[in-house]
């Protein structure tokens, strides 16, 4: 990847970025912490680093890889009537669709719900592990975090948390429900993740894979 | 915390874009390259001409979504089977039921993500692959503001497919209660899915290109 000799540089020498959005060229801004680079035409945020981001997003990662095997593992929700039990977990959730015509939609579940999310989780890690402790980034970090910026918007598990809840609401007539610890795992998943993207500056960690292999 | 704004300054003190500059910018992550390159030197990614390709793909993704949407309102969505009796419910007829039984908030919930977004969607993504070509009644930041509405809220569709899938995996108790997806929810996630990834195809960059050409 030490392919630089196609990189445009300023008048000056100095490394230049444009905006993502609008296409602007700017000079790379050296942004100081808590501060918020934008776009002078059409206001994207460019940069907005913040105070040990590497290390919050590092451990705001972690947790909700931790909860995501929890959310997966624990019972979910059960439900009775007439006498009758069922206990579902999120497995049964993804394999509800698992029969003839269904199948690919349980694929596509399981990958929205948990594998999308997981792997994304997994390729975050992986570039900021090494960056938060100030060593060389690991081989090929910068494959994976540019996976992790594909994969975000495919990563569905505060949607699953929506539906959960408007699904409750249906059978709550029919039914008497119980909430099982994965249920709640899921919930708090979906709150670090809410958290750990207004962490992250995807610039900002660029710039540090930039400094790191220079 | 305090968050401070901070304008940053292009190089001279005029605006132009990468490619009057007859450069080529990465998406991903704004690195500048010569107009001959490849794939973004910092992030790996493949760079994007803007030549017109980006915008077929977004019209033969909005065209499968809406196509795959058509099957999705006609099929049944769940069919659920009690002691008393069997029915099948589509998309609409789930919201209106939810609506009976009093559940106001979540029959809307499931009205607008079901209804209100996807149709929005493909009338959004419509309108700006087509306010390249005229000039539109909105403003570039109005169209990009916009975009950017569609991006954060299209994921959101895919919902009523979490529900269905939920309740088919709850509802199973013998003779007592079933629930069973419809072929439906695989249409109606085909359509989420292909909406997406036209407004994925979508380069913002062309709303604000189209805005610079000299008329
Ligand atoms: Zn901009
Ligand atoms: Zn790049």
């Amino acid at each position: 990847m030490e392919n630089t000799e196609h990189m445009a540089e300023g008048p000056d020498g100095a490394p230049m970025l444009a905006c993502p959005v609008c296409d602007t060229l700017h000079a790379e801004p050296e942004v100081p912490i808590d501060h918020v680079a934008l776009c002078r035409r059409c206001g994207h945020t460019l940069a907005a680093p913040r105070e040990n981001a590497m290390i919050r997003i590092l451990a705001l990662a972690v947790t909700s890889s931790i909860l995501m095997i929890a959310a997966v593992l624990f019972p979910f929700i059960d439900l009775s009537a007439g006498g009758l039990e069922n206990h579902t977990s999120v497995l049964d959730a993804v394999l509800a669709f698992s029969t003839g015509l269904m199948i690919p939609l349980s694929v596509a579940v399981a990958l929205l719900i948990v594998l999308i999310p997981l792997a994304r989780l997994l390729a975050i890690i992986y570039t900021l592990w090494p960056l938060a402790r100030g060593d060389r980034p690991y081989p090929m970090a910068r494959d994976a975090f540019r996976l992790a910026e594909r994969l975000r918007p495919w990563s569905m598990a505060e949607i699953f948390v929506v539906g959960v809840a408007v699904a409750l609401v249906k059978v709550a007539g029919l039914a008497s429900l119980s909430l099982g610890p994965a249920f709640w795992a899921f919930v708090a998943l979906v709150l670090v993740t809410v958290l750990q993207d207004n962490t992250m500056c995807r610039y900002t960690i660029w710039k540090s894979l930039d400094r790191a292999t220079a | 915390m305090s968050v401070h704004h901070m304008e940053i300054t292009g190089p001279g003190d005029s605006l132009i874009t990468a490619r009057q500059a007859g450069l080529l910018a990465c998406d991903r992550c704004g690195r500048v390259h010569d107009a001959a390159a490849l794939a973004c030197a910092r992030c790996g990614a493949r760079l994007e001409r803007r030549d017109g390709r980006s915008l077929q793909q977004v019209w033969a993704w909005l065209l499968a979504g809406i196509v795959v949407y058509i099957p999705a309102n006609i099929y049944p969505m769940l069919r659920t089977s009690t002691l008393l009796d069997q029915s099948e419910s589509t998309i609409v007829g789930g919201a209106i039921d939810l609506f009976h039984h009093g559940a106001y908030g979540v029959a809307l919930i499931v009205f607008v993500a079901s209804i209100v977004i996807p149709i929005g969607k493909f009338i959004a993504i419509g309108y700006l692959a087509l306010s390249l070509r005229r000039a539109g009644f909105l403003s570039a930041h109005s169209r990009h503001r916009l975009y950017e509405v569609v991006e954060f809220i299209g994921r959101w569709s895919m919902i009523d497919v979490f529900v269905v899938a939920i309740l088919s995996a709850l509802v199973q108790l013998g003779s007592v209660a079933t629930i069973n997806p419809g072929i439906a929810a695989v249409s109606f996630a085909l359509s989420v899915a292909f909406t997406m990834l036209a407004a994925q195809s979508f380069d913002p960059k062309l709303i604000w290109d189209a805005g610079r050409e000299p008329s």
